[in-house]
């Protein structure tokens, strides 16, 4: 009885485990659910023992960079899509390239493009997309046929004049879409729209004041001054779902985590009443964010073969197919996308439709700080009726000086081969 | 001489702690504050550049900076006054000899001090919430319209300030309670024989005795209160529109957010200086009031 009580507080060195051991950080809801997959890698993999830790997305990032500085990170984490230029930088991801070569399982083909590009930095593919997000358009389907549209807005002219349309009938208090003014996705959609990238000069400077961003901006605004779309922020919205299904708006550009929280918070007997279309774009369907999160292995680790396997058996096609079961995440494989189970799903299936056209936001550290400036500058703009060009160009500033770091560490780069 | 000897050797141990504790990383972040040290320095130490006063002179050209400033010091005007202003009133209460169960309010009022923040703040996001709360029902029984707590950028300040109220009154009320029972009682005994009424005994021979006590929780509340961080951020994160965030949130997502770490350096040794400059000058105006 002691012996066995002294075994477990000493933790039994005598009997260590014979297996390799793994950590993997995962995040949020998916990294809930994905123990549920582990024991079956287990069984596959008698030899790997993999040690999971969930993590909250609210302090995933800091304790990345702490992990950094502290040369603690895990073997394999879960790495948010727009975090992968930032770990790039402080090259501490382990460059996937040749394990893709050798890799009977995952093609690169197989795989949606801007997703896909997403990870790759430099010329080298440093994360493997493990699900995928993009925002589109959802909207009541019964509200935009009372106004006399039987289908979805396919470019800008056909939604503005949807939005018009609805708008009208609604009379006050009621509004065509809703944009919170604290969220940077629809504004960052529409600007991904556009021929002109977000920075220039190899991403070392704001592009704010290119005539595309200005297209996408003044889109943007325009659908506060027109009244069709409330100015509030999210934390005034106490119950988006509610709203949605009270008619207070029609159009909502959101992400696909919203098919699941629909259909489970809106009165039963509602499916009906909404779909999702792709984003309409200038000119024609239109492109959006590419976004979701990787599996990355992290530089200097040891165990990076079992790590690798791990990545495999969670790009594996059925294991996708049952992890999006468990949490209706959108998975990157188009191989994936041909079960019933996704396809035969209609709203999803406007999801399939628009991954084929989604481009990755600039590859650069900052970015985040970039997008949030860039929404506060829509923000004040759409809120406190602020000049356009001077906030554009006030950005454009802004922006230059969040990236002047870049530039400094390029130049100098390019000054000493 | 011996005897100096031996003092040294007495305080050597305190003095070595705070060396390594306290001075050490006090001059490292002011080295810090010059450099531009952020997420590339951090990869690679040859990405570090000295930049002098760079970063303080950036500062003070970053609008976020001025609007985290001007939020500090309405909630430390506003909050200050507030705050001594409940511990008074609660500590005369508990001193007066009519109150019963002192014992009871004494701890019941002092523990919200105790209580730990986060769980709190989730009990009052409920308390203050726009449509279900019960500040808002209590308003509505009243015929006042629901009044959006946290999500306007008018109210997030003034329901930070009444939760930073309410959360540190009980510490002040404790120490101000000592010095209200170090009160002679015979003076109050005889300015009553004289017919001097509450207020006038209040303001005539409780306030000056309590005067050293008062500058103490003054300067002890006004340096704890530019320190505003843990209330915006479970409760606001910042926001609505920048309203709630204070120098040191402003900080804190320079350095944990941004990684900015030479610029988040910055901003710490400005809110030092800031509080230095305006606890010296309240010990100086409250030592001159005491030679008048």
């Amino acid at each position: 009885m002691l012996a066995a009580l002294a075994c477990v507080f000493a933790g039994c060195t005598r009997d260590a485990d014979p297996r390799t051991t793994i950590t993997f950080w995962a995040m949020g809801r998916e990294g809930e659910v994905v123990a549920e997959l582990l024991p079956d890698f287990e069984r596959r993999n008698p030899d790997i023992r993999v040690s999971l830790q969930q993590l909250p997305w609210t302090a995933v990032h800091e304790k990345l960079l702490t992990a950094y500085a502290g040369d603690a990170l895990p073997d394999i984490a879960q790495l948010g899509n727009s975090w992968v230029a930032e770990f790039a930088a402080l090259d501490a991801l382990e460059p996937l390239d040749a394990r893709l070569a050798a890799s009977p399982s995952i093609e690169r083909a197989d795989y949606f493009d801007g997703i896909w590009d997403t990870n790759v930095i430099d010329g080298h593919v440093l994360g493997v997309p493990w699900y995928v997000d993009t925002r589109l358009m959802f909207y009541r389907r019964d509200l935009l046929a009372a106004a006399g549209f039987q289908d979805p807005p396919r470019d800008w002219d056909e939604w503005r004049r949807a939005m018009a349309t609805v708008k009208q009938r609604a009379g006050t208090g009621k509004y065509a879409i809703l944009l919170p003014l604290d969220e940077f996705g629809p504004l960052l959609s529409l600007a991904v729209q556009q021929d002109e990238p977000l920075l220039r000069d190899g991403d070392t400077r704001g592009n704010f004041e290119s005539a595309g961003f200005r297209a996408a901006f003044d889109f943007y605004t325009s659908m506060f001054e027109r009244d069709w779309a409330p100015r509030m922020s999210d934390t005034q919205i106490s119950n988006v779902w509610n709203e949605f299904a009270n008619g207070f708006f029609v159009f909502y550009i959101n992400g696909p985590w919203n098919i699941g929280e629909l259909r489970r918070r809106l009165p039963p007997g509602s499916d009906a009443l909404w779909t999702t279309a792709p984003l309409p774009g200038p000119r024609g369907e239109g492109a959006s964010v590419a976004g979701g999160t990787s599996l990355v292995l992290f530089r200097g680790g040891e165990k990076h073969e079992a790590a690798w396997k791990l990545v495999e058996y969670l790009s594996d096609p059925a294991v996708q197919l049952h992890f999006h079961a468990l949490t209706g995440d959108l998975p990157p494989r188009r191989s994936t996308w041909a079960d019933p189970a996704l396809a035969g799903d209609e709203p999803s299936r406007a999801f399939l439709n628009q991954l084929e056209r989604v481009k990755p936001t600039p590859k650069v550290a900052e970015w985040e700080r970039i997008v949030i400036e860039m929404q506060r500058a829509a923000e004040r703009v759409a809120r406190a009726g602020a000049d356009r060009d001077a906030t554009l160009r006030a950005l454009d500033t802004e922006v230059d000086a969040i990236l002047e770091k870049r530039r400094w560490i390029i130049n100098r780069k390019l000054a000493t081969p | 001489m011996n005897s100096t000897r031996a003092a040294w050797l007495f305080v050597t141990p305190a003095l070595v702690v705070i060396g390594v504790f306290f001075l050490l990383p006090v001059f490292a972040a002011f080295a810090l504050s010059l450099t531009d040290f952020d997420l590339y320095a951090l990869a690679d130490r040859d990405n570090l550049r000295f930049v002098g006063f760079g970063n303080y002179l950036d500062l003070l050209r970053t609008p976020l900076f001025w609007t985290s400033l001007s939020n500090t010091l309405y909630f430390v005007a506003v909050g200050v006054p507030l705050s001594i202003a409940v511990s008074l009133a609660a500590a005369l209460l508990l001193d007066s000899k009519l109150a019963r169960f002192k014992g009871f309010f004494r701890t019941a009022l002092f523990a919200p001090v105790v209580t730990t923040i986060v769980a709190v703040a989730v009990i009052w996001r409920y308390f203050f919430h726009t449509r279900y709360g019960f500040v808002n029902y209590v308003l509505g029984l009243v015929g006042i319209e629901p009044i959006d707590w946290l999500g306007s950028a008018d109210w997030s300040m003034p329901t930070i300030i009444l939760f930073a109220v309410w959360k540190n009154f009980g510490y002040n009320m404790i120490i101000l309670l000592a010095g209200l029972q170090a009160v002679p009682e015979e003076l109050h005994e005889a300015a009553r024989i004289d017919g001097a009424s509450f207020l006038q005994r209040l303001r005539h021979i409780t306030l000056p005795l309590l005067k050293p006590t008062l500058l103490l929780v003054a300067i002890i509340t006004t340096s704890g209160y530019f320190q505003l961080f843990a209330e915006p951020y479970v409760k606001t994160r910042g926001g609505p529109l920048q309203s709630t965030t204070s120098v040191l949130y402003f900080m804190f997502e320079e350095g944990f957010k941004w990684w900015n770490l030479g610029r988040a350096s910055a901003v710490a040794f400005l809110l030092f200086v800031l509080i230095l400059g305006v606890t010296a000058l309240m010990l100086r105006l409250g030592r001159r009031g005491e030679s008048a």
